[in-house]
């Protein structure tokens, strides 16, 4: 690989949250590594010179939920498409869950996908491995054994775990050897099979419905079983107001909780479901305005720590049926550039939009997966991405790298361009 | 957002939920079905206004009673019918549901009416229709999950209006699963449609769905309260499956809380009149004595179906994509 090669990014409006910049500055990029910003290390001869004038230059994403189908649902997407779909999409670290066939609960299979990933040679990817076997809520997994094949911590994805004592025994576990436990809060009774948030609009429509209470019920389990096992826990895609404000009192309370939010919830609500649109047919449901707005302010107060793209390839069969039957999930990955600065965009007047949008799709992430990317420091491995904030693409199936060609935003018209995609050191993607 | 029922020019070109519909159609569907009573009274019950086009009655979900009231009233409007029962889910090893709708529009289907146990597939099938330019096939849905039944809802209405006359100063009561109702959605949004000030939702809480007083609608847990003066009581068809177990005790408490009787429907103002979609369950939600009594229209509320239903299917019929 050309990792080696020596590059010089000039004129880019660089931003790199982390380390609080937000200036015009030259990136200077050695043996895959950032070697410099501001002024050329002494003795810099870049082999290749990129003109970012215009452009802006920041750490490559990191993308906290991300499924890359593999193993297992290749029909749905293959490493290949995805891998790709995210260089494009400027996420260069990315975090997939567990629910693949067969489960990501041996080491055995984490071991192949990792290495599938590296010899793909685009972004990095760090499986989560399963918390139970098979994900049945039943038996603890090998946590040991998958973390040295490169779990990055452990998860039920969407399957909660219905044993209270097999929950708090995982977290116990976990907190001996100091991992972190990813959980989605949902209880595993109260709407289950539901397919929209319960509300008026669920109601209307005869769709049955996920209260909010599903996930703030959970909530209080988990937060119970911190407070006894001292375990730490990232909440992963919350969806309601309420939950938020559980989650605000916790950190208040200073438990070691972080929690990230789904970038479609940040925009959507349960009314853009429309006429049945099953590429609205998300896990969890968009929910009402209220808790739309309650997502976007703690975005700004810092409850939610990071937006994932929750990407979900989907192939055509299986959308085309009746909403209810529709698989959920919607495609992510180029998408969540655009959608992080469209919210920046309405944040209007506040002049650190941009960065902090940047911020909790780059810097936060990582932190909040102890992961060492998601910034420009000097040493870091060379993660980065090249994009036009001004340029607009109209969201279309051909657009898209990724093997899911659907999303609710289809038809949208987005800013944002990424023209170049760096992962240490070298090019992974150039338009 | 494009409302997928009416085409360009606002006319209908499908008939998915009586939701939005414009009152003027919901009228004009009603005339249109006044006109067509009486040809079921005549000695030749027919009429060629769908000669040479072809129905097709796809039943995803098992119903031998709409599906007959949809085939007699294609067959009184001199329409070819297909029954297809398809009771099977789509998502069963096979065909496609859209691999199935384009199959059967290859073999030039008219129309559509589509029975199906999940909320909003025939809104599936009309948009597939549209986007692949087959516009001039209509979809009728007989009926979508929890969602919609709209030719009952019209039916409901007509026979609202042939006792009642006027829907401006009605009170009307909707007794029973509301939740899993898409004959109460239906004749919600019918009724408020058509101006009726007070429309009241009577049941216990585990029936009742959320977000109902948002719909215009009066909530009673209490159904002798809830009966008080009313002009109109719709009674719903509880089923078999739901009478026992985590939303109701049993069939007998629901009777005791829920049923209507002769001493309840005396609460009712005295020319009240007790409407059914059918099948009745006596004894569940219904007393033979009401069922059986002056005030029922259950059985003339078959009648006006054939009709409301040959209104539908003749208005879309004229209707070009």
């Amino acid at each position: 690989m050309n990792s080696g090669m020596k590059l010089h990014i000039k004129n880019g409006r660089v931003i790199d949250p982390a380390n609080g910049i937000d200036a015009v500055q030259d990136l200077f990029i050695a043996d895959g590594k950032i070697a410099a910003v501001g002024s050329a290390p002494e003795g810099f001869a870049a082999e290749r010179t990129i003109d970012a004038g215009g452009l802006v230059v920041a750490p490559g994403l990191v993308d906290l939920s991300a499924r890359l189908r593999e193993p297992g649902y290749e029909y749905k997407a293959t490493l290949e498409s995805e891998m790709q779909a995210a260089v494009q999409g400027g996420v260069t670290t990315l975090v997939c869950p567990p629910d693949t066939d067969p489960v990501l609960d041996e080491p055995g299979l984490v071991e192949m996908l990792k290495h599938r990933a590296r010899i793909l040679n685009q972004a990095n990817v760090h499986p989560l491995g399963a918390l139970t076997v098979g994900l049945k809520g039943k038996a603890l997994t090998e946590m040991a054994e998958l973390t040295e094949a490169g779990c990055i911590g452990f998860a039920q994805a969407e399957e909660p775990i219905e044993d209270t004592t097999v929950l708090m025994r995982a977290l116990q576990y976990a907190k001996t050897f100091g991992y972190t436990v990813w959980l989605r809060p949902q209880d595993p009774h109260i709407g289950r099979g539901g397919i929209a948030h319960a509300g008026p609009l669920a109601s209307r429509m005869g769709l049955s419905g996920v209260p909010v209470m599903s996930e703030t019920i959970a909530l209080h389990t988990i937060f119970e079983l911190m407070r006894a096992t001292g375990a730490r826990v990232h909440l992963c895609r919350i969806s309601s107001a309420a939950a938020l404000d559980l989650i605000r009192s916790a950190k208040q309370e200073g438990l070691p909780v972080t929690c990230d939010a789904g970038v479609h919830h940040l925009h959507m609500t349960d009314a853009d479901i429309g006429f049945f649109d099953s590429n609205a047919r998300l896990t969890p449901p968009l929910r009402s305005q209220r808790d739309r707005e309650a997502i976007r302010a703690a975005l700004l107060d810092g409850t939610i720590d990071a937006v994932c793209s929750d990407h979900t390839p989907v192939d055509d069969d299986e959308k085309l049926l009746p909403f209810a039957e529709a698989s959920p999930g919607a495609t992510g990955l180029e998408l969540l550039l655009s959608l992080m600065l469209k919210w920046a965009e309405e944040q209007h007047g506040q002049a650190d939009a941009l960065p902090q949008a940047i911020r909790k799709i780059t810097a936060d992430p990582a932190r909040t997966a102890g992961l060492s990317a998601g910034t420009l420091s000097v040493g870091a491995s060379a993660d980065v991405v090249l994009f036009d904030p001004r340029v607009r693409w109209l969201v279309a199936p051909s657009a898209l790298a990724s093997q899911g060609k659907h999303t609710p935003f289809l038809g949208y018209e987005l800013s944002g361009q990424v023209k170049a995609t760096i992962v240490a050191g070298h090019l992974a993607w150039e338009r | 957002m494009h409302n997928p029922q009416l085409n360009k020019n606002g006319e209908l070109q499908h008939l998915l939920t009586i939701e939005g519909l414009p009152k003027s159609i919901i009228n004009h569907i009603l005339d249109t079905a006044s006109s067509f009573v009486s040809i079921s009274d005549r000695e030749v019950k027919k009429v060629p206004l769908m000669r040479g086009k072809s129905v097709f009655n796809l039943f995803f979900e098992n119903s031998t009673r709409t599906r007959t009231t949809f085939e007699i009233a294609s067959k009184r409007l001199s329409a070819d019918v297909i029954n297809l029962n398809i009771a099977a889910s789509s998502t069963a090893k096979g065909e496609s549901l859209l691999d199935t709708i384009d199959n059967l529009a290859a073999m030039h289907a008219d129309m559509f009416v589509v029975r199906h146990s999940q909320s909003g597939a025939p809104y599936l099938i009309a948009k597939h229709l549209n986007d692949t330019k087959q516009n001039h096939v209509h979809v009728v849905n007989a009926g979508d999950g929890r969602h919609a039944h709209p030719t009952q809802g019209l039916l409901d209405m007509y026979t609202i209006r042939h006792y009642k006359k006027d829907f401006t100063n009605l009170r009307v009561a909707i007794v029973g699963d509301i939740l899993h109702s898409r004959v109460a959605r239906s004749d919600i949004h019918a009724l408020t449609t058509l101006g009726v000030p007070e429309v009241r939702a009577i049941g216990p809480h585990t029936l009742l769905p959320g977000g109902l007083e948002q719909m215009g609608v009066r909530v009673f847990t209490n159904i002798d309260e809830g009966l008080k003066d009313v002009d109109v009581i719709i009674m719903l068809r509880l089923q078999n499956e739901r009478m026992s177990g985590a939303l109701l005790p049993s069939a007998g408490e629901y009777f005791k809380s829920y049923g209507l009787t002769p001493e309840r429907l005396a609460l009712a103002k005295p020319d009240a009149i007790v409407m059914h979609p059918g099948p009745i369950n006596r004894g569940v939600e219904i007393d033979s004595r009401v069922a059986d009594g002056s005030q029922a229209v259950i059985l003339p509320q078959v009648t006006f179906g054939i009709a409301t239903r040959m209104a539908v299917m003749s208005i879309l019929a004229g209707t070009h994509g």
